[in-house]
């Protein structure tokens, strides 16, 4: 749709700009304050230029946190845009069926984030959690989230995917709704097989929301944080500790406001730059499909 | 009717998402002694007193109605605000306007943990802490970008013919807008609000950090249940069931238009 040219739209998108700037941009520039100086008591800093970032980036601690979150942002992303895209091939088409599935899918999205964490603790436990006791009982594998630090992972995976892989359903849902009858007529014609018809009417259909789903998704899994945080505390050890449960016992358990706040800006800015990359990947990849 | 694979697979999945629902809706009729003492699939002493408890003490229910409040303004400022900047997105070419957009998105990128103790400290200076605007607002951060992008893919969907011909009729721009347009896009404006509803509804960092008693959030309630000697674990499965009842009732109103709003428009 070709559109106009014309800068007074700049009127319908000011209230968007004046609230999201009055909780973003002040904060952000504290932040930006903060990363630059070393902070003695509130109202007494000393400008101490990069030296928090030259810190930050040499920490060993932060080199490890960060490729946990990667493992565990990519695992999360492997399984769920598959297994989501499945079960969206799965739904029904129409009838009372496809409201109640919709209905049961987006269940656990509007559970707050703590209730996730403290329906997975008592799922999981060993002694009385319906997980805990099939696993070990039935299936005869000890497993034990607390002690464990496979265990411990796996469940924070494992919740991921309960979590948010309805997301994913949804948005594929959407994108498969959206494809016109005649395309499948068409398909049938020629004797396309099941494949066939996936890998070059569905699949390409879905580009669009398939982006949304990724870059959601990855955004969402990069910043985790009170989920993990009521399952397992970070632990046992460190294997379950991601960057933003590093980053809160920076700024609030040892209150290195500096560093703290130095890690926050590259945080924010490796998501940005992860985000963009998934971006023009996912794009470029359109291209070389048939359309 | 006939069972097939992909009913089977859909069926397994269903499954898994209901287990760990059924598990909690369980444990929230039994007394905590049960809970922890025995391993049962049903109650055995099927008891309404975790119920009773939460509709009974204030600082439990109060934690519903601060949560519903806050989540209401939210949804109600993100509509009002996203509405016409997607308009704008949807049918105007202007100086800035993919920054604007990408600038929106990235408010969606920056992670809530980085922004507590700053929020907390602005929110002082400005005299909001401990109100339900505050969190309304501090949520506008997430939803406004989420509500931009939803409404604009709507929005692109509508031929722009309509606007042209209402002008043409001698509409004013508000009057074409609130009269003609805003109902045209009715289905993505319930789409929006269930979206913004549901982020704004469970998010817990920023909401427990900006309050402290009077619009403290249900889901801050909660935690501090956890942190207490003895948990009351009966009492925390039923809080996390009536949790999920707000979100099911919107749910049941947008069911139809919930997933179309994506698949429409550009991304």
């Amino acid at each position: 749709m070709e559109k106009w040219d014309d800068n007074k739209a700049w009127f319908l998108v000011l209230p968007v700009f004046l609230v999201v700037a009055f909780s973003a941009i002040i904060p952000l520039m504290t932040v930006v304050n903060y990363s630059v100086q070393d902070i003695m008591a509130p109202g007494q800093g000393i400008f101490v230029g990069p030296e928090w970032y030259r810190e930050v980036l040499h920490d060993p601690r932060l080199h490890e946190a960060f490729l946990r979150q990667l493992i565990y942002s990519f695992t999360v992303l492997a399984i769920e845009i598959p297994l989501g895209i499945a079960v969206a091939l799965t739904l029904p088409s129409k009838g009372w069926k496809v409201s109640a599935c919709l209905v049961l899918l987006a269940l656990p999205l509007l559970i707050p984030w703590n209730v996730v964490g403290t329906i997975w603790v008592v799922f999981s436990r060993p002694d009385i959690g319906l997980a805990g006791v099939t696993i070990n009982e039935l299936l005869g594998i000890p497993y034990n989230y607390t002690a464990d630090p496979m265990d411990s992972w796996l469940t924070v995976v494992i919740m991921d995917i309960w979590h948010w892989t309805p997301l994913v359903v949804l948005l594929c849902y959407a994108g498969l709704q959206a494809i016109p009858e005649a395309y499948y007529q068409a398909a049938k014609i020629d004797g396309a097989s099941r494949w066939a018809v996936f890998r070059f009417i569905q699949l390409p259909k879905m580009r669009g929301v398939l982006m949304i789903a990724v870059l959601l998704r990855f955004m969402d899994s990069f910043m985790i944080y009170t989920e993990p945080f009521v399952l397992t505390g970070g632990g046992p050890g460190n294997s379950t500790t991601f960057l933003s449960q590093f980053l809160t016992k920076m700024a609030i358990g040892q209150f290195d406001l500096g560093p703290a706040a130095a890690f926050s800006l590259i945080y924010f800015l490796v998501i940005l730059l992860l985000s963009y990359i998934f971006y023009t990947v996912i794009t470029n990849l359109g291209k070389g499909v048939a359309k | 009717m006939k069972v097939n694979g992909r009913q089977i697979v859909l069926l397994l999945y269903l499954g898994f998402l209901l287990l760990p629902i059924y598990w909690l809706v369980n444990m929230s009729f039994q007394t905590t002694e049960e809970i922890l003492g025995t391993f049962s699939l049903v109650p055995e002493k099927f008891t309404l007193a975790n119920y009773r408890m939460i509709f009974t003490d204030s600082s439990w229910y109060m934690g519903y109605i601060n949560s519903i409040k806050y989540v209401l303004l939210n949804t109600v400022i993100s509509l009002s605000v996203a509405l016409p900047a997607a308009y704008a997105f949807s049918r105007f070419r202007f100086l800035g306007d993919k920054h604007m957009f990408f600038w929106l998105l990235t408010n969606r990128m920056s992670p809530p943990a980085v922004f507590l103790l700053p929020f907390f400290n602005f929110y002082q200076t400005v005299g909001l802490f401990d109100t339900h605007i505050a969190v309304a607002l501090a949520h506008c951060l997430f939803n406004v970008p989420l509500a931009v992008w939803i409404l604009e893919g709507f929005m692109s969907g509508i031929p722009r013919e309509i606007d042209e011909t209402a002008f043409i009729d001698g509409y004013s721009f508000p009057r074409f807008f609130f009269t003609i347009f805003i109902p045209l896009v009715k289905a993505g404006i319930g789409v929006t609000a269930f979206f913004c509803f549901m982020f704004s509804w469970v998010e817990l960092l920023l909401a427990r950090t900006l309050t402290t008693v009077n619009a403290k959030p249900i889901a801050a309630t909660m935690t501090r249940t956890i942190s207490a000697a003895g948990m009351d674990w009966g009492g925390l499965a039923a809080a996390g069931v009536l949790t999920m009842i707000p979100g099911a009732i919107v749910i049941w109103f947008v069911r139809n238009y919930m997933a179309k709003g994506f698949a429409l428009g550009r991304v």
